[in-house]
């Protein structure tokens, strides 16, 4: 029993959690109070610091499943943050009813209108980030370009292109049915929980389900041998890579309407830090293999819960960088071969556990 | 005859085809703008690509070695914030300096020691690099520094003037990467380091066997590369005469872009140091051309920059799968 809580990947993400919780706990006595507030707009709704977790978190929560992916092939995608502004911007340029180069009176630019239908809105917002998502597969899978090169390409290019999008301004969004996603209530939670939700479970019957996530871990342990058995690993890569560019514009959507405006340099800024360190906690090992998206969501929890944390204590949040950092090194290392010998060896000294399976 | 001349492209090939893109894409500017004709304008690619230059011999030795270090541009805006702060609390430059030289190459020798030791790929391990130089960075101040220091302002603002050519001139601060730069010749061609750097890139494993010290030469790269980052953050300090956490963003796939740009192979092994020269000065003629031009906004670079780097690692692949067939997946 022992063996089976110490050995599931589970654990550490929720001993991480509860130990932040605690803290909070003594710390802040408040932080767990949860209330009903009557909203004007959207009716009667929880609210407390736990639903912010869960309602700010979401996005990196969304990022973070499609990383999994990524990740389990044995890649990486550094281009979360980009494909989230272009997704942002690709929004916030459909609805404002001045498009392009003409001239934006704030008379228009601030009138509660769309230019484009909103379905229409959210397909082009998942259309321009799964198409980014297909360009990095692509590159990775068919042109055989290094996935951290060829995802770091669009890292940065793609914030161009987002500005680009938006001619370089920070887009206002005044529409008020897009606010929706971000800032909405179903059955007094956020709409944004559902939605990650529905995310998640369609990516776990895919990977689950089907023989999809097998093939996806096949890929991450010995590319070659997975195509040596018959599956097509480039077209496993290029899945992957579009289901985390996917997952990036559906975060790109929900982050813009929760802050009401799209800005090419600063929307989903470091959310490849955070996405990685979620899924890195959620005991998926960089250099690909087994995963649990489940896991990577926990983590992408935890990081939120100690964003919060952070920022409740007054750390600003250009600071609150280096600690993560920091935070993502000893996770790696602590999931490393290097620790994990020396844990065994420990144990086994102990006499508790004799014969470990590795 | 033939047989000279192929291996001889096919070895220099994406060398040569650098310096002929610049020197393609300099005329064209030329021809375009004729006030690019003006030798001030080359000079000023220099001036402005300093610290570009500066970080991309870094890189350069390390992709070498068939890593890669994205923190630069962290290390950079740490060591100019840093340096910024020390010198408005009153500390003397010529402490301040070595100071910050010292802190990128500790910099660097921590993360080499991460990589080398404890088996953390290069990009994450350097790529936590980055957010931590940026976290720290802002952790010293939230908003930009100015500097007031009259040694920097020197250093900074007198110009030196080119003999025989009229009118032309740089500063102090951009002598420093042209110095760097013959001295990562000499490293990369003469040293038993430059050797050990090679043979790595080229088989790990092997160089291991061969009994060459792999792990010390692996630590003294990633040194290298903070040691030309903290140089590139005072000079870019010095050219702004400030310093702030939010300097050189996007400044690694500038620099990867320049070493690809210049025949480097992501792979490690093959390459060097005197295409990344050229690889920078491509970068730089770009946004000249830009700046020229006027109306194209300045996210026109970075994308530009993104779809040059891809288009140099197709030209590479073009080149070395004809000679290393059996290396491709």
């Amino acid at each position: 029993m022992w063996k089976r809580i110490r050995e599931s990947r589970l654990l550490w993400p929720f001993v991480a959690w509860i130990i932040i919780l605690a803290f909070d706990a003594i710390v802040e006595p408040g932080f767990f109070r949860l209330g009903i507030i009557e909203d004007p707009v959207y009716g009667k709704h929880l609210y407390g610091n736990l639903v912010d977790i869960f309602n700010n978190g979401a996005p990196l929560m969304l990022v973070a499943i499609g990383m999994t992916l990524v990740i389990a092939t044995g890649g990486v995608d550094l281009s979360v943050g980009a494909v989230i502004a272009i997704s942002a911007a690709m929004g916030a340029v459909l609805i404002n009813p001045a498009l392009g180069n003409q001239l934006i009176t704030n008379d228009i630019l601030t009138k509660n209108a769309t230019n484009t239908p909103l379905p229409l809105i959210i397909l082009a917002d998942l259309a321009a980030g799964t198409l980014c998502g297909l360009w990095n597969g692509i590159l990775v899978s068919r042109a055989k370009i290094q996935p951290m090169v060829a995802t770091l390409i669009l890292m940065v290019a793609g914030r161009g292109i987002a500005q680009l999008i938006t001619n370089g301004q920070i887009m206002t969004i005044y529409y008020t049915p897009y606010f929706w996603f971000g800032n909405g209530y179903i059955l007094g939670l956020p709409v944004s929980i559902y939605i990650v939700a529905v995310v998640f479970l369609l990516a776990w019957l895919l990977v689950r389900k089907t023989a999809i996530g097998l093939f996806v871990e096949s890929v991450g342990i010995n590319a070659k041998s997975t195509y040596y058995s018959g599956i097509n690993e480039q077209n496993v890569k290029l899945l992957a890579y579009t289901f985390c560019g996917f997952c990036g514009a559906i975060a790109g959507l929900i982050l813009s309407s929760y802050v009401h405006s799209a800005d090419g340099n600063n929307n989903g800024l470091n959310y490849e830090l955070d996405a990685i360190l979620a899924v890195v906690m959620g005991g998926t090992l960089m250099s690909g293999g087994r995963f649990s998206m489940f896991a990577s969501v926990i983590g992408a929890v935890v990081i939120w819960t100690f964003t919060v944390t952070v920022y409740s204590l007054g750390v600003p949040a250009n600071a609150l960088l280096a600690a993560k950092a920091v935070l993502v090194m000893v996770v790696i290392l602590l999931y490393s071969d290097y620790t994990r010998r020396f844990m065994n060896r420990l144990f086994e000294r102990r006499g508790t556990q004799h014969g470990t399976a590795d | 005859m033939v047989q000279q001349i192929k291996p001889f492209f096919l070895r220099y090939g994406p060398l040569l085809t650098t310096i002929a893109i610049f020197i393609l894409a300099y005329i064209t500017g030329g021809q375009m703008y004729p006030a690019m004709q003006k030798p001030q304008v080359f000079f000023n690619l220099f001036i402005n690509d300093g610290s570009l230059l500066l970080v991309s011999i870094g890189m350069t030795l390390v992709i070498l070695t068939g890593g890669i270090d994205l923190s630069v541009g962290g290390v950079l805006a740490l060591t100019s914030t840093a340096s910024a702060a020390l010198l408005r609390m009153g500390v003397s430059p010529y402490i301040v300096i070595p100071l910050m030289i010292c802190v990128g190459v500790g910099f660097g020798s921590m993360l080499g020691w991460i990589i080398q030791y404890l088996k953390v790929q290069p990009f994450i391990a350097t790529l936590m690099g980055l957010f931590f130089a940026r976290g720290m960075a802002y952790i010293i101040s939230l908003t930009s520094v100015t500097i007031t220091n009259d040694v920097y302002k020197t250093l900074a603002l007198t110009p030196i003037y080119i003999p025989f050519i009229p009118r032309a001139y740089v500063y102090p601060t951009t002598l420093v990467a042209p110095v760097i730069l013959l001295v990562a010749i000499y490293l990369s061609f003469f040293t038993r380091f430059g050797r050990t750097i090679y043979a790595m890139g080229n088989n790990e494993q092997s160089a291991l066997l061969m009994g060459l010290s792999v792990a010390r030469t692996k630590v003294a790269v990633y040194a290298f590369s903070g040691f030309c980052s903290a140089l590139a953050g005072i000079v870019f300090s010095m050219s702004l005469l400030a310093g702030y956490g939010q300097f050189a963003t996007g400044m690694e796939l500038d620099a990867i872009a320049s070493v690809v740009m210049g025949g480097t192979s992501l792979s490690g092994g093959v390459g060097n140091v005197i295409g990344t020269l050229f690889g920078v000065l491509i970068h730089g003629t770009i946004v000249s051309i830009l700046q020229f031009n006027g109306t194209l906004s300045s996210w026109w670079t970075r994308i530009g920059v993104g779809a040059l780097t891809l288009i140099f690692i197709g030209v590479q692949s073009l080149f070395y799968l004809k000679k290393k067939p059996s290396q491709g997946q």
